[in-house]
């Protein structure tokens, strides 16, 4: 199947999203579902075709004589595009519930953009070259722009102002001349296994660079010092918060160093390089210090946020690890990352719909209140943090064999460094909703967010648990690679 | 000597700078078009001047005795008649401007009129 | 049979209707002459851009004296193109300008307007097609002295008038120096034909005439295209003038200026003299990085949105500058698609600021404020067409910044590749500013006028068919890219 497909469903939805507007609430967030619903079967169709080894690559449109937009499926973008579509679906139902109560303003264009992005996922998901890739990448920072600054005020276009400079700057300064000069270099962008530089010895300073311009100005990577929009979109509401910024928008950045890594430089290269490790270090800081920062937030969101920008250096250390098993593994910690980071995110709008309690420090005792939405937290939270029974586990275990494959032993003193860090900033939120004392007797009643809010919850952290015993599925996939 | 055999371009560039150094030193907007019509006339003096000819006249004109023609370059000539006119047309153009700028600013020196400029600015800045 | 005198019935035609609009007397009929005479101009470029679109060269010899005792017109892909473009810019604005002007101009004045714009525009499309030197000085005045009187209808008044005053005396400086330029290339060989000036001038290249010669006209073209120390007159001209007129403005008359440079630079003088003798690249770069630069910024602190994109203008230019002045086939290519894509752009972001100013009865960005509620489709225009100027994939604007960074890498000029690459950050900044400001701005407060409506569609329709050819040329960049890279070829190339 030609895996343009993938990018009907959303689209064609848009008319029907305008069509139906705030006057059909229903048929328009059920037609949602449905698009997603088709979304996701159509991936589903294309991951069984690739593996009954057809070529899926879409037609090329060629914009002048060397520049070309095309689609092309391989593992790691099926596993992506199935992961955000999946979640899509989830995060509509979790919306539902969410704006609804919170009744919140221009839903219709909150829909809208929202399908508009994930158009854009898809596009990058099955983008066939670097230069797909990186219409859809500022597409999605396009779309999602009304998304950040949906509620108008003061805060929210500050936030907009900064989620847009920094996004649009970062690609415009730093990773459309890497483009350029990559083209120049090679005289082609295409991702094809093994990566499309030939010979490399003469410019390995320029390959440092280049990767260097790529790490950096993919700021939705948020690698430091390019994080800082991440907290600041937190103003976005939170399915937003939670589906883009945990998961599409922010792997969108990982995923586009991760097909760069492996599919335009190519292992063979870059593991001759010797100044990676200063890249190296730059993502292993990010990874401390994001979850040093973390600990000092007192807003619930913000400390996710800053958990997030940790948890995505993970993924850019493995890819810069620089070896097939550490690639995997980063792929690998996309998935298991998202279904926790979305737990995390929706309990957060959940205990904001329910109780109006945004701050780490109010939520006291509200275990009692909210018995199920804590414990998909303390759940997620474990799988965060790489706790068995869940899915977090695994793919920490991978990126640490994929470090001792390059006798990286560093990197692994960094996981585990950071592993406790995680614990210490994630574990006290439900252990001081469960188990800290309370004088208010009104928070003993139970009072949990919207039934459609707690359907999403429930299916992500029982997600979180069904990957820990599935991820073999998910490994196969990836063993497509090669 | 040399240099003397090449006094019209000196008259030119005499001209010209003079006609140069007004529009840009004089602050009353008459004399700078005035200035610029000076600085456009040593332009077509020098024009005039490279197509002259010792000795020669226009060409219609054929020595009687010899039969040869001598005559200047008629070209500039006619590259200059062009000139003029749009010359002429320019200072037109610029004197009617002076005369609204009189109308609504109520001077022509540059001086006041800047002044008024700057108050006008204020004002749109001050209806924020 | 006829289609050999094409070119000339292309100036010829806007010519003949201006004083047909002036005896016309009325606004409506004059506005009929203008806009035939122009759509005809239109359909013969495009009879004659089908003749060069090959790289074959059209020379028509004015009154059938053979060049270079006559003037001859000369037509390659670079001003074949142009000619379209500046024809079919000139009708779209004129379209635009027959509702704009009944705020801005007494209706008895309007078929002044009218001829006045036809003048003008006989002298943009002149200066493009003449092979002589003399002649471009002509069409050069022509256009201008049209120009003042335009500009000086604008609808704030005195302010108008006094950005016309000055840029009269800025060009006149200019064309002067221009004019004085030319006559020494004449005395140094004796021709004005263009084609004759290349052939000889490698003769007597390295004589001091020549020197001066070139000095007069680089000079006089830098006021001409604005160019930063000189570009003092563009800001307020484009703020003042009557809407239609900065449209008109900002899609020709500043890229007229550029390709009049270009036929110098490296058609009449040869790039070898311009840039490996001269080191016109090496005066000019200073120059113009810092003007893209700092006048960018300029553009951020601006309040009044047809002044944020005049400042826009000038840092535009800078950036084809650049290109221009690398003297390489990318460079040019790059520079020349961007002076394409650029006029377009420009257009439609004057033509949706004048459907705002139309509306709103002003100009300042504080008055915009929620205006995307009240007038959709102007906004959403601006919208596209900033984010084309920012150079967002898929747009025109990303297809000029992807040639020229290339170019400049190519070059090996990475500081400029930075510097272009910041300053088109700074793009960002000052349209993201007025998007903010429409869609995310409190409602503008209506007291004392009644509620905005969106454009009428007369002014619409320009503005919409403005935004679609900037997308198409976006999105299927192969034509214009090809055609700039032939003209490239061309002017670098020897003549034929």
């Amino acid at each position: 199947m030609n895996p343009l497909m993938a990018l009907l469903p959303p689209l064609l939805l848009i008319p029907f999203i305008i069509v139906f507007g705030e006057k059909q609430r229903n048929l328009r967030e059920a037609s949602i579902v449905i698009a997603g619903g088709i979304l996701f079967w159509l991936n589903l169709l294309i991951l069984q075709d690739y593996t009954a080894g057809q070529r899926l690559a879409s037609e090329r449109f060629v914009l002048f004589n060397e520049l070309s937009i095309y689609l092309n499926a391989e593992p790691l973008g099926i596993l992506f595009a199935l992961l955000a579509s999946f979640l899509w679906i989830v995060t509509t139902l979790y919306s539902i519930g969410y704006m609804r109560a919170h009744g919140e303003k221009n839903q219709t264009r909150f829909y809208l953009c929202f399908a508009l992005a994930i158009a854009a996922v898809m596009a990058a998901a099955y983008a066939g070259n670097l230069f797909t890739l990186f219409i859809a990448y500022e597409v999605i920072t396009l779309s999602t722009f009304p998304l950040v600054t949906h509620a108008g005020t003061e805060k929210a276009r500050r936030a907009g102002r900064i989620y847009l400079a920094v996004l649009m700057g970062g690609s415009i300064v730093l990773l459309l001349p890497a483009m350029i000069l990559i083209w120049w270099l090679t005289g082609r962008m295409d991702f094809v296994s093994g990566g499309v530089f030939v010979d490399a010895e003469d410019n390995a300073l320029l390959i440092l660079l280049l990767m260097a311009l790529v790490i950096l100005g993919t700021a939705k990577a948020a690698v430091m010092p390019f994080h800082r929009w991440l907290p600041n979109a937190m103003v976005a509401p939170t399915p937003v918060s939670a589906l883009l910024h945990a998961v599409a928008v922010v792997k969108t950045g990982v995923f586009l160093i991760l097909k760069v890594v492996v599919y335009i430089f190519g292992f063979e290269l870059l593991s001759e390089l010797k100044g990676l490790i200063i890249l190296q270090l730059v993502a292993a800081l990010t990874l401390l210090l994001g979850s040093l920062i973390a600990m000092t937030k007192d807003n619930l969101k913000e400390r996710l946020a800053y958990s997030t920008i940790s948890q995505l250096a993970y993924i850019v250390l493995a890819a810069l690890l620089v070896n097939p098993l550490a690639a995997d593994a980063a792929a690998l910690h996309i998935v298991t990352h998202a279904f926790g980071k979305i737990t995390l995110f929706f309990c957060a709008g959940a205990i904001m719909v329910a109780l109006h309690k945004k701050a780490i420090s109010e939520l006291s005792g509200i275990g009692r209140q909210m018995p199920f939405t804590m414990t998909a937290f303390f759940i997620a939270a474990l799988s965060i943090i790489g706790l068995p029974p869940l899915a977090g586990l695994w793919s920490k275990l991978a990126i640490a064999q994929g470090a001792l494959q390059v006798d990286q032993l560093w990197v692994i003193a960094v996981l585990m460094l950071s592993s406790l860090l995680n614990i210490a900033y994630l574990l006290p939120i439900p252990l001081r909703a469960f188990f800290a004392k309370t004088n208010n007797s009104s928070q003993l009643a139970l009072k949990e967010a919207p039934t459609a809010c707690l359907l999403a919850i429930g299916v992500t952290a029982l997600g979180c648990i069904a990957l820990f015993f599935t991820i073999d599925y998910i490994s196969l996939i990836l063993k497509m690679m090669q | 000597m040399e240099y003397l055999g090449l006094f019209n371009y000196w008259a030119v560039v005499v001209i010209m700078m003079s006609g140069f150094y007004i529009m840009i030193a004089r602050h009353n907007l008459v004399k700078k078009i005035i200035g610029l019509s000076i600085f456009q006339t040593g332009i077509f003096y020098f024009f005039i001047s490279l197509g002259k000819v010792d000795s020669g006249t226009a060409p219609i004109f054929v020595n009687q005795q010899t039969g040869e023609a001598v005559y200047s370059n008629p070209l500039p000539h006619v590259l200059i008649l062009t000139a003029i006119v749009v010359g002429v047309a320019t200072m037109a153009v610029g004197l009617a401007l002076i005369v609204r700028l009189y109308e609504s600013y109520g001077s022509i020196e540059e001086d006041d009129i800047r002044k008024i400029e700057q108050k006008d600015f204020h004002d749109d800045a001050d209806s924020y | 049979m006829y289609s050999v005198h094409f070119p000339v019935l292309i100036v010829i035609l806007p010519l003949i209707a201006a004083p047909l609009c002036i005896i016309a007397r009325h606004s409506f009929a004059a506005f009929l002459i203008a806009l035939t005479a122009n759509s005809i101009s239109v359909l013969l470029a495009v009879a004659v851009v089908r003749r060069v679109i090959d790289g074959s060269v059209i020379h028509y010899s004015l009154g059938g004296w053979i060049a270079p005792t006559g003037i001859e017109y000369y037509i390659d892909t670079l001003n074949g193109v142009l000619l379209l473009i500046i024809s079919l810019l000139s009708f779209l604005a004129l379209i635009f300008a027959k509702d704009s002007i009944q705020q801005e101009i007494s209706k008895a004045r309007h078929y002044l307007f009218y001829a006045g714009w036809l003048m003008c525009l006989v002298g943009l499309l002149g200066m493009v097609i003449t092979g002589d030197a003399f002649n471009v000085f002509v069409f050069l005045e022509i256009s201008s002295l049209s120009m003042y009187m335009l500009i000086a209808l604008g609808k704030q008044r005195r302010q108008a008038i006094l950005a016309a005053f000055r840029y009269l005396m800025m060009g006149s400086i200019g064309a002067s120096f221009i004019l004085l330029g030319i006559g020494f290339l004449y005395a140094a060989t004796g021709t004005l034909n263009m084609l004759d000036l290349s052939e000889r001038l490698p003769g007597v290249g390295q004589s001091r005439t020549v020197l001066v010669g070139f000095s007069f006209i680089t000079v006089g073209l830098l006021i001409k295209t604005a160019v930063f120390p000189v570009h003092s007159w563009l800001a307020n001209t484009y703020q003042f003038a009557p809407s239609s007129i900065a449209v008109f403005l900002a899609g020709t008359a500043t890229k007229v200026s550029l390709y009049v440079f270009l036929r110098f630079f490296f058609h009449v003088f040869g790039q070898d003299y311009s840039f490996a003798q001269m080191l016109l690249d090496n005066i000019l770069l200073p120059l113009v990085v810092i003007g893209f630069f700092v006048m960018s910024i300029v553009a951020v602190y601006q309040t009044d949105i047809r002044r944020v994109l005049a400042y826009s203008s000038i840092a535009q230019i800078g950036y084809i500058f650049v290109a221009l002045i690398m003297a390489t086939e990318s460079g040019l290519t790059a520079g020349i698609i961007h002076m394409i894509n650029h006029a377009f752009i420009k257009a439609a972001l004057f033509v949706a600021a004048g459907c705002i100013a139309y509306r709103l009865g002003s100009t300042r960005i504080k008055d915009m404020s929620g205006l995307v509620v009240h007038m959709p489709w102007t906004t959403s225009a601006f919208i596209i067409a900033g984010l084309s100027l920012i150079g967002i994939p898929l747009t025109a604007g990303f297809i000029s910044k992807w040639h020229l960074i290339a170019a400049t890498i190519e070059s090996g000029w990475w500081l400029i590749a930075l510097m272009i690459l910041l300053s088109s950050l700074i793009a960002i900044v000052y349209i993201g500013k007025i998007i903010e400001v429409f869609c995310f701005g409190s409602q503008p407060n209506s007291q004392g006028r009644a509620v905005i409506q969106e454009a009428p569609l007369s002014m619409l329709l320009p503005l919409w068919i403005l935004i679609i050819i900037s997308l198409y040329t976006g999105i299927n960049a192969d034509v214009v890219v090809s055609l700039a890279a032939q003209s490239a070829d061309q002017l670098l190339g020897t003549m034929q």
